[in-house]
Parts: structure tokens; sequence; C-alpha cells
């Protein structure tokens, strides 16, 4: 019998979807005639009149887009188990968890949950600057959840866990930044539901703080509770999850074994990553674009891996159909999880602003010496007018892998940092010696 | 990607099967299934919401802390804004339109209207604004929403009843005797609460779709201030309108108060109570059905 219900699932989901409605505010509006504007207005005017009176929601923009955040997304997590759900930036992991959560509501497809839920998706919700650490402790572990009694039993371990002790009567706004991480996650850490489902909440704090949370993490999910933890940090699901969930652009490419998602995950960057050109032109943009000048592809002179500390070059291939003056162009390299690390822009590198005249360019920015640690990361290009109104840009466009230099040691190179920069360095006897 | 410095949390890998014995059975582990679907209307709900209780302690008990923070005079307020415009509205009726206030002084006659006003337009005030204000909790938690208003509403009883401190000093100053109507009163302070409750659902939900509302909520409070019989006694309203009149329900919880506190010299229209009470409780079921209907697509709204 014990055994039976062990075994049951306690969450199921099936053909699960959602959509969301987006609104755009179409290119052409800067460029507008008064007339031009008067009729785009009274178009929106009354396509808002008309979704009011039908009570539906009113978007912002002239272009309304379908966008659907979840496609079908089928799968089933046993009591116990501990799941981690990895995929890029946008591959709907958190509207999946806030479904979960019953934040939102599905548009189609069902979920059966089969025990308590608590979410953690961010870190201090409901936490009220003006209230002291003490009457927070309470607000945020009630919106939590945990009754009043929990709250009061839990109560001198979660001031320990964070370690705020002194300040335990003091406004919430008067706290460092640490001191408020630590104190909200402190209360999330002591939270006991059966299911507990947590997002990307491990990446604040520092260092020590991390490793104290993923132990707490660790116990919360020993203790035979189920968990689903999304994550980018690949090492923390592969040391909590049993199994893991990659998705990508809103649909479940893999369930199963957590080495193999985290695989599928890490492969799903380098798609494009071993061909030394990618193409950009047709790659979905998060802007409107600007007619006169498109980013086409994107390449690599010399080799596609770089090197630390070593020149590397990239291509720009854009093309122009109306001249275009004072274009700057710019790269940024991220890491997956989507942080920026590095940007480099024409203007800030001195170079005057490109005037270009329709046709082909080959646009090149060469780096002296990449100060990028080994490992991948993903570029970022775009073009702009002087004055930062972006023409172009295309985010997370293709990997790029920083290898070591032949002579470098490993060890000091592996997993130390994001940046490796070389300094001048000297060193004396002190002047009084 | 080089993440920070990491060492695996002491753990061996936990596999389902072998935690039978730490698994909790505490009340919590009970094995009731949710499902979640597009449209449902969740069986759930009102369990929920006692289940949600203490939030909704919290949240009354967290407005009502901060209420007041970092001002000069604190709770001080609570007691300014009614004497003050109590002082206005007897200057203006009173002394200047002379209008009738069968034999009670002026004073407390608008004192005795402006406690259910200042209620019912707090907690609209309060209530429409309540949703937006927290945003990053609805898009982040799952909770009943109506605790949100609701908690607003309660909130703004808080300065009603201080309020009726300042009418128990005024009449001891006046030294206006109390009747057996009194006994009536938490009647009607209860029909002020849900007068106040039914629109502040609807509305709430309105706004946080609609954020026109936002502009049209002040100004129906302040219109809403000389339609209702607040600077006046309803005395002055001609007997063929009167019930057109009732149909706002603040009419009969203000005559209402006015006949508890002045006592039965006020006179009280049965009418005119049963037909507010009667618009009050369409007002009620109707903002929480809509307030139901609204409130799954909240969290992608707000």
């Amino acid at each position: 019998m014990e055994r039976k219900t062990l075994q049951e699932s306690i969450i199921s989901v099936e053909g699960l979807s959602k959509r969301y409605m987006l609104g755009h505010v179409s290119p052409q509006r800067a460029t507008a005639t008064l007339r031009d504007a008067i009729q785009l207005e009274s178009s929106n005017f009354a396509r808002k009149m008309r979704d009011l009176v039908r009570g539906r929601q009113i978007l912002q923009g002239d272009q309304i887009e379908e966008f659907w955040a979840l496609k079908d997304v089928s799968f089933e997590v046993k009591r116990g188990e501990v799941v981690g759900i990895i995929g890029r930036n946008g591959a709907g992991k958190s509207t999946l968890l806030k479904i979960l959560s019953r934040i939102t509501e599905p548009t189609k497809g069902i979920v059966r949950l089969r025990g308590r839920i608590a979410s953690l998706l961010e870190v201090g919700t409901g936490f009220h600057p003006e209230l002291t650490g003490r009457e927070n402790i309470f607000l945020n572990g009630s919106i939590l959840g945990m009754t009043q009694k929990e709250i009061r039993g839990k109560f001198d371990e979660i001031v320990a866990f964070a370690e705020i002790e002194k300040f335990i009567d003091t406004p919430v706004k008067r706290y460092s930044s640490g001191m408020y991480v630590r104190l909200a996650f402190a209360v999330a850490a002591h939270l006991e539901p059966e299911i507990l489902v947590v997002d990307e909440v491990l990446a604040v704090g520092d260092v020590e703080f991390q490793r104290r949370c993923l132990g707490k993490m660790g116990e919360i999910a020993g203790n035979g509770r189920t968990v689903l933890l999304v994550s980018h940090n690949t090492h923390a699901i592969r040391a909590l999850c049993d199994s893991a969930i990659a998705m990508d652009k809103g649909q479940l490419i893999y369930s199963g074994e957590t080495d193999k998602a985290i695989r599928l995950y890490e492969g799903s960057f380098a798609r494009n990553g071993d061909a030394s050109r990618v193409m950009v032109e047709d790659k979905a943009r998060s802007i409107a674009r600007d007619s006169r000048i498109k980013l086409r592809a994107i390449s690599f002179k010399g080799s596609g891996t770089a090197i630390l500390d070593e020149e590397f070059r990239i291509c720009i291939e854009v093309e122009v159909f109306e001249p275009v003056s004072s274009v700057v162009f710019g790269v940024g390299f991220c890491a997956k999880s989507g942080a920026r690390l590095l940007s480099c822009d024409s203007d800030y590198s001195g170079r005057p602003a490109y005037s270009l005249a329709p046709g082909l360019h080959d646009i090149e920015c060469t780096f002296g010496q990449l100060p990028l640690a080994p490992g991948e990361y993903l570029l970022d290009v775009g073009c702009r007018s002087e004055g930062l109104v972006l023409y172009d840009e295309t985010k997370e466009a293709c990997v790029v892998e920083v290898v070591p230099p032949r002579n470098a040691s490993p060890q000091l190179l592996q997993k130390y940092s994001t940046c490796m920069f070389k300094a001048i360095w000297t060193g004396a006897p002190h002047a009084d010696a | 990607m080089s993440d920070t410095v990491y060492d695996p949390p002491l753990r061996s890998k936990h596999t389902p099967g072998q935690s039978q014995d730490d698994y909790p059975t505490g009340p919590s582990a009970s094995s009731t299934e949710v499902v979640l679907e597009a449209g449902r209307h969740d069986l759930h709900y009102w369990f929920d919401l006692w289940r949600y209780r203490e939030l909704f302690k919290m949240l009354a008990w967290r407005d009502v802390l901060v209420r007041y923070k970092q001002t000069v005079i604190g709770t001080l307020w609570a007691l300014i804004r009614p004497l003050i415009t109590m002082i206005v509205f007897t200057i203006i009726f009173g002394r200047i339109a002379r209008l009738p206030s069968n034999d009670a002084p002026y004073a407390l006659m608008v004192f005795a209207g402006l406690l259910p006003w200042s209620l019912f337009s707090t907690a609209l005030t309060d209530a429409s604004n309540s949703l937006v204000n927290s945003a990053n909790l609805i898009s982040k938690i799952y909770f009943p929403r109506i605790i949100v208003p609701a908690a607003a509403v309660v909130v703004s009883l808080v300065d009603f009843l201080i309020s009726l401190v300042i009418l128990a000093v005024l009449m001891v100053a006046y030294r206006y005797a109390l009747s057996w109507t009194i006994f009536f009163l938490p009647a009607f302070i209860a029909m002020a609460f849900f007068a106040s409750l039914g629109p502040s659902l609807w509305i709430t939900a309105l706004n946080v779709k609609y954020r026109d509302f936002r502009y049209i909520i002040p100004f129906i409070v302040q219109l809403g201030l000389y339609a209702s019989p607040v600077g006046f006694s309803s005395s002055v309203v001609p007997e063929q309108w009167r019930t057109l009149y009732s149909l706002n329900p603040m009419v009969g919880v203000i005559d209402g108060f006015r006949w508890c506190i002045l006592g039965p010299g006020q006179g009280l229209d049965i009418i005119s109570v049963l037909i507010g009470a009667a618009v009050t409780t369409a007002f009620v079921a109707f903002g929480i059905y809509y307030f139901r209907r609204m409130e799954r697509s909240f969290a992608d709204l707000v």
C-alpha cells in the first residue's frame, strides 16, 4: 500500500499550452506623417473600444500577435522525485512553473496536482520595506503559505540561517541587499510543502550563501519532498536532481535522465556553432527592425573557436537598402543564463560612425586579446544610430567557444572566473625596510 | 561556462522509495487532487479562501502598520480628516444654506453621516488600487486574489473605528444623550461594510484590466459625497424622488446611522433601508461573481 502511494505520480501534465497576445508598435510610426498618425491612432482607438465592449484585454500597439509560450507539454513527476527543468531563455520554463503554481491559467491542457504546492519564483515576494525583519518574516511566511504557528516554531532557525540577529527589529529598507536576500531565502527555505517549485532563486547572494542555499535545497529534497527546480546552473541540477526536463521554444524536447537533458540543453546552443558563418537574417527579433539596414550573417575570420588572450575577429555582414549615415555596431558576449558579460561597441572603441551606401558590407570587429575565460558564450550583435536608436539586433545569435591557450595551466583556468585579464604587476621591498 | 565555485552539497542522491519513514504525514499531507484547466470553476476556491485566512489577516495587519509610518503626526491623520470635513459641511449646509437637522446639532448630524461615507470612499479608493499595487505578489504567488481587496476594505474599518471614538467624544461635548436605537448600530455597520465591499470588488477587477478606472474612482467618490445625504438630512429630498434616491445603497446606510446615533427623532424610512439592503446584496453577489470571473487572468494582465 505504502509502496504504491510512493510510485504514483504527484504531478501529471497533459498537453499543456499557454498563449499570450502581444501588441507591437509598428516601425513606421517614427516616420509617419500627421495624417498617418491620426489614422493609426483612430483605428487603435476603435480596436480598444471593441475589446472593451467584448470584455477583452486591451493591448497597446498597432499590430497584435499571438505568442505560444508553451506548446503541448506533457510529463509526469513521481512522488519524492527531484526534477530539474532546463532550457534557454524564453524556452517556457517560467511559464510552466507559473501554471503549476496556479498563478496563471493554461490556455489548453490539464494539470493534476496531488499534494500541497508551494512556489518560490522570486526571493522576497511581498517583503515590505517599511516593516522590520521580524514583521517581514511573518508576512512573507504567510504569503508563502505557512501558518503563524509554523512560522513561530521556526522563527529562531530562520533568523539564524539568515544571520541577521542584530537587525531583526530594523526596517528592511535599511538592510544591505545581501542581508535582504539572505532573510528572504531563509524564510522560503523553511517551507514544508509536499511539492516545492523553485525558479532560479539560487543565483542571488554571495558564493558562500549560494553554497548554503544549495545545501539546504539538497536537504529539502532528501526529506522525500517533490521538488521542481529551474536553473541555468547545470552543476546544481546534476547534483540535486534525479531526472530532468529539457525545454526549447515552448516545447518539451526531453524528459528523463539528468545527464542526457543537460547534454541536450548544452547542445541546443551549439546548433550553429560548428559553421564558421551563421545566417541571422531570418532569426526572430525582439525589436522592430529598421527598413534601411539589416544584419545578414555573422562569421568568424580564422577559426570558429576563440583562444583566451589571443586575437579574435568577428565579421558582421550587413545589407543596406537606403543610404544610412552614423551607424554604430556592437557585439556582446553573454553567459548561458543570458547575463551580458562583455560589450564592445564601435563608438566606444573610438571608431567614427559608419556611413553606408546601399549594398552589402562586411564590418569587422577585432579583439586584440579576448579576455573571456574558457567556456561557451552566446554572441549578441546589433547596430544602432549614434543616438542609441536600435536599427537591428540579434540576440544569442551563435555560440563562441573559448579555449585555453596551449601553454596555460588547466587547473588555473578551470571554473575560475568569467574574465581573465592581464595587468601590470610589480613588486619591491617596502621603502621603510 | 564557469559558474561560481561550487561544491555539491553533502547528499547522497535521493531515490524515491527509500524515504517512507521521513515522509511528512502532517495534516498537510492530504491527498486532495487539484486540477488546473482553462476556464475551470475551481470548487476548491472557497476552501482555499479559508485556508488562506491567515494571509488575509497578515495583509490587513501590514496595511494598518504601514498606513501612517513615516508621517509626522501618525494616526492623528485619521482624526483630523473627518473633523475638518465636518466643520466645512456644518458651515456650508447648516449655517449658510440653513438646512434642517431634525433637532440634533448640525455638526453631530454631519459627523454621523460622514462615518459610513468615509468608510465607503476609503474602501473603494484603497481596494481599487490594491491589486495593481500588489502586482509583484500576484505574478509570483498563488492565493485567492479576493483577499487583497477584501483586506483593503477591512483596513478602512480601522479608520472608521477611530472616527467612532471621535463621535463619542463629540456627543459628550454636545451633551447629547443616546437612546435605545443605538443597539441597531452593529447591523448598520455590517450593512456599511457590505455596501463598500460589493462595488469595491467589482471596480478592483475592472481596474486591473482597464486602468481608466483609476481616474474614474476619485470622480465617483466626489460626486457620491453630494449624491448621498452626508452634508444634509434625507428629509430635504422631495417625497416623489425618495424611491429613486434610495437606490443609492449609502442612503439607507447613512439614514440608519443617524437614526441609531441621534435617536428616533431623526426618523427612519424602512422602505429606503430595505431597498438599500437589496441593492447592497445584489452588488456583493455581482462583485464576487465578476471578480471570480476575471481573477484567473489577473496574473497575465497586471
